[in-house]
């Protein structure tokens, strides 16, 4: 008995060195993605759908390529629940992992934490469509990636969106907007660039919060029917978006001129609302739908093999997917270039950072991977690490997204002072060097 | 007219002047084990500790532990229960932030005195309704901190230095030119804070003002009959667990996020804390120790034990969501089997160790005989 306990004993310790061993040398070719995920709490829709397109993507980069030039694409997840010590506790976890490539927190909170840990350990860290605004001056913020679209663009062309409907930008003298907001670092963010543009085209905007998670919104939604505004642009985040929606229509407020930002914009946020949500708008970096060649591809090559991460796969081709997709290309493209300067193998973070410098994705090369028309395009450079991504604008019709604009830029030019002069102050209190190129 | 609310905080029976001095250790000396602690502490953990220890369960671990301390000094010790800890907490923290950042070339260490003095006036203020409630009416009044605190913080710019999203950054810790800057640095600068505090409350239980605390909470009125100054030992006693709990907030905000947001400070960390102080044991500063390492550690060797057995089988979400029913069914075991708290299974084992020994020692000596 005992013997054959020792035996069990020691062919366990065998395997479980073996796989060490084994591990070790897979770890040779192996760019590695920590996830701090969030697949339960209040924004598990969120979470599950971008997270999910992410690791679709790169799980057909291995299946399809068998990686990124021939490096193996790795990655494991740690759950944060959207909350910032848990996901600081992940980063820690998993910071020792070798040959990691970017991180992405999909959460400003935890991005805001990890912001002197990223720069310190040398690893860039997205905020894809989100993030802190500021970080887009890359002389400062070396590592900080906000790409596509940072909380100021995504105002900026929100105001020109309601600009346009009113005819022109000069119409919106005199109007009323109100912006609730949700009440996190994220939701803030964009109250004084939403007081700028009030001053700048003369219109009013009042401001209000929506405790975190949103899931009551009665006084809110008093005070906007007491305040009758033109429009509502919804600054929401889970939960908060299908109550909104729902709340308006109980006040009477017509969606049709309810604006939502660009997390205020997936299928989970509409659907739970049934048709309140009818007519509603919302802003869009990336376009829903299954009909783009590569979420073909994930379907066909992972989802009917059995290897998709959706559990729901209703959930191919919704806004949160695509743009976890999307942000698996961004993520496989600055590798892919980083890999053409520094040699195909595993890459250091800063190596991946200069990737992310340097990636540029025209409409060619976008329709090369299969995503044309799923994004526009972004060009990223070592001093403007948002890459002027495009947006759009889509309305629910009830049962599906509608693109009702063309891809339009926000006013990149009126935002950069003010940025720049946030990233200075910035660089001011912690005593860092302004970067003069990109070797710096 | 209320004892029986407060009297069943007094019921508590590892209360008392000398926590941990049980009959069995006379002979050790109540200083050994706290200064065993500190050279396993100082000597030993940085040598064997890996970043992660430090950066992800060793700091939060002091910092929750110091708070805990400071909530046993007013809870355990005076009988006062609070529900607002995290909110002064947030005061520490954004108190020192706004002290280094508007006064330039102040010492990182006076800022945090100072950050501690301005949660100090705080829980003052918000200890005044101690002086009429008592027990839950007094808990429900301390959340009104928890949550004024958060509003104000959010609703005024100024705290967060008008910062977008108001969040803070945390500045870089640096005393008398020694900048603690990698994870073990930072372990030994929360290290050093905690054991003066933590030193400072233990002497305080000591003294006079320590036994009006426990007067306090044992029978408020017999207190006053003999001569106790009820009033103001309520309010120091709110003082100085909310000094405590603000340096804590300190070191929560600087050393181990290096970032705060209000949210941060939310009731779940007030209730964290308190129930840090419930497992460990009310009225033990060991067993704000003990609670806060169960708090910090328990979760994370869940999770790891649950990725380890489980990791391919189920996503991360599920795991989650598993260790929670876990950890509340362990919580819920343990208080069932042990009331008394982590402290009492430590002095209960401390003991039986001595008795093992006394008896070894004993044997020889009587067949001898």
């Amino acid at each position: 008995m005992s013997i054959r306990k020792s035996l069990k004993l020691a062919l366990l310790a065998g395997a479980l060195a073996l796989g060490a061993v084994t591990q070790a040398q897979a770890q040779q070719q192996e760019q590695f993605f920590p996830l701090q995920s969030y697949r339960v709490g209040p924004y598990a829709a969120g979470g599950t759908g971008f997270f999910g397109g992410f690791i679709d993507y790169l799980n057909l980069v291995n299946t399809r390529e068998g990686g990124v030039g021939g490096v193996k694409l790795t990655w494991e997840e740690g759950e944060t629940q959207y909350e910032v010590e848990r996901g600081v506790e992940v980063y820690e976890r998993l910071k020792t992992h070798p040959g990691i490539a970017t991180w992405n927190p999909l959460s400003v909170g935890i991005a805001y934490a990890l912001l002197d840990r990223v720069t310190a350990d040398k690893v860039p860290l997205i905020t894809i469509n989100h993030g802190r605004t500021d970080t887009t001056d890359g002389r400062v913020f070396k590592y900080i990636f906000p790409l596509l679209l940072n909380p100021y663009s995504e105002t900026s062309g929100i105001v020109n969106y309601i600009g346009s409907k009113e005819g022109s930008l000069d119409k919106l003298k005199g109007k009323k907007i109100v912006v609730l907001y949700h009440g996190s670092p994220y939701g803030k963010e964009t109250i004084p660039i939403y007081e700028l543009l009030a001053k700048k085209y003369g219109f009013t905007v009042q401001q209000i919060e929506v405790p975190h998670p949103g899931n009551e919104q009665q006084s809110q939604w008093l005070s906007i029917r007491r305040a009758k505004p033109d429009y509502v642009v919804l600054r929401g985040w889970g939960v908060m978006n299908p109550v909104a929606l729902k709340t308006a229509q109980k006040v009477g407020f017509p969606a049709d001129h309810i604006v939502g930002n660009v997390w205020s914009n997936s299928e989970e946020d509409v659907i739970p609302a049934g048709d309140a949500a009818k007519g509603y708008v919302a802003i869009t970096t990336v376009a829903a739908g299954a009909q783009y060649p590569v979420i073909q591809d994930i379907t066909k090559q992972l989802y009917e093999q059995g290897k998709g991460n959706l559990q729901d796969h209703k959930r191919i081709g919704s806004v949160y997917h695509n743009l976890g997709v999307l942000n698996g290309i961004l993520n496989v493209e600055a590798i892919r270039i980083a890999q053409a300067k520094f040699g195909k193998r595993t890459l250091t973070g800063d190596e991946v950072r200069w990737g992310l410098e340097n990636l540029k994705i025209d409409q060619a090369r976008a329709a090369a991977l299969g995503a044309k028309g799923l994004f526009h395009s972004i060009n990223v450079s070592w001093d403007n690490h948002e890459g002027d991504g495009l947006v759009a604008f889509q309305q629910w019709d009830g049962s599906k997204w509608k693109v009702v604009s063309d891809w339009i830029a926000p006013d990149w030019k009126l935002l950069r002072p003010i940025i720049e002069k946030s990233s200075l102050a910035y660089a001011k209190e912690k005593n860092l060097k302004v970067r003069k190129s990109i070797d710096d | 007219m209320n004892t029986a609310v407060s009297s069943t905080a007094a019921s508590s029976p590892v209360g008392g002047p000398l926590p941990g001095t049980l009959s069995g250790l006379q002979r050790w000396p109540v200083w050994v084990t706290p200064l065993a602690g500190l050279i396993i502490a100082y000597g030993l953990i940085p040598w064997l500790a890996t970043d992660y220890w430090f950066d992800a369960i060793l700091i939060p671990f002091l910092a929750l532990s110091l708070a805990a301390v400071g909530l046993n000094l007013l809870t355990g010790y005076a009988g006062q229960l609070s529900l607002g800890s995290a909110a002064f907490m947030a005061v520490g923290a954004f108190a020192a932030y706004n002290f280094n950042l508007r006064l330039p070339g102040l010492p990182l260490l006076v800022s945090m005195v100072l950050a501690g003095g301005v949660a100090t006036l705080v829980g003052v203020a918000f200890g005044l309704p101690s002086l009429r409630l008592r027990g839950f009416y007094l808990a429900v009044s301390t959340l009104a901190a928890q949550f004024f605190v958060q509003w104000a913080l959010t609703k005024f710019g100024w705290f967060s230095n008008n910062n977008a999203s108001g969040v803070i950054d945390a500045p870089r810790l640096v005393v008398a030119g020694l900048a603690f800057d990698t994870p073990v640095l930072r372990y030994v600068f929360a290290l050093s804070i905690v054991s003066v505090l933590t030193a400072l409350v233990w002497r305080l239980v000591h003294t006079p003002t320590g036994h009006h605390f426990i007067a306090i909470r044992d029978n408020e009125l017999a207190a006053r009959v003999t001569g106790v100054p009820v009033l103001r030992t309520k309010l120091l006693a709110f003082a100085i667990s909310s000094f405590v709990i603000g340096v804590a907030g300190v070191l929560w905000g600087f050393v181990y996020l290096r970032t705060v947001e209000p949210a941060g400070f939310n009731l779940d960390r007030s209730f964290q804390i308190l129930f840090i102080i419930i497992i460990g044991g009310l009225s033990s500063i060991r067993g704000a120790f003990l609670g806060a390492a169960l708090i910090v550690v328990f979760p994370l060797l869940l999770s790891r034990l649950g990725q380890f057995l489980f990791g391919g089988w189920f996503d991360s979400g599920v795991l989650d969501l598993s260790q929670r029913i876990v950890l509340g069914l362990a919580i819920v075991g343990f208080l069932i089997a042990e009331p008394q708290g982590l402290v009492a299974l430590w002095s209960r084992a401390l003991a039986r160790i001595e008795r093992l020994l006394a008896r070894r020692s004993r044997a020889p000596a009587q067949t001898t005989s």
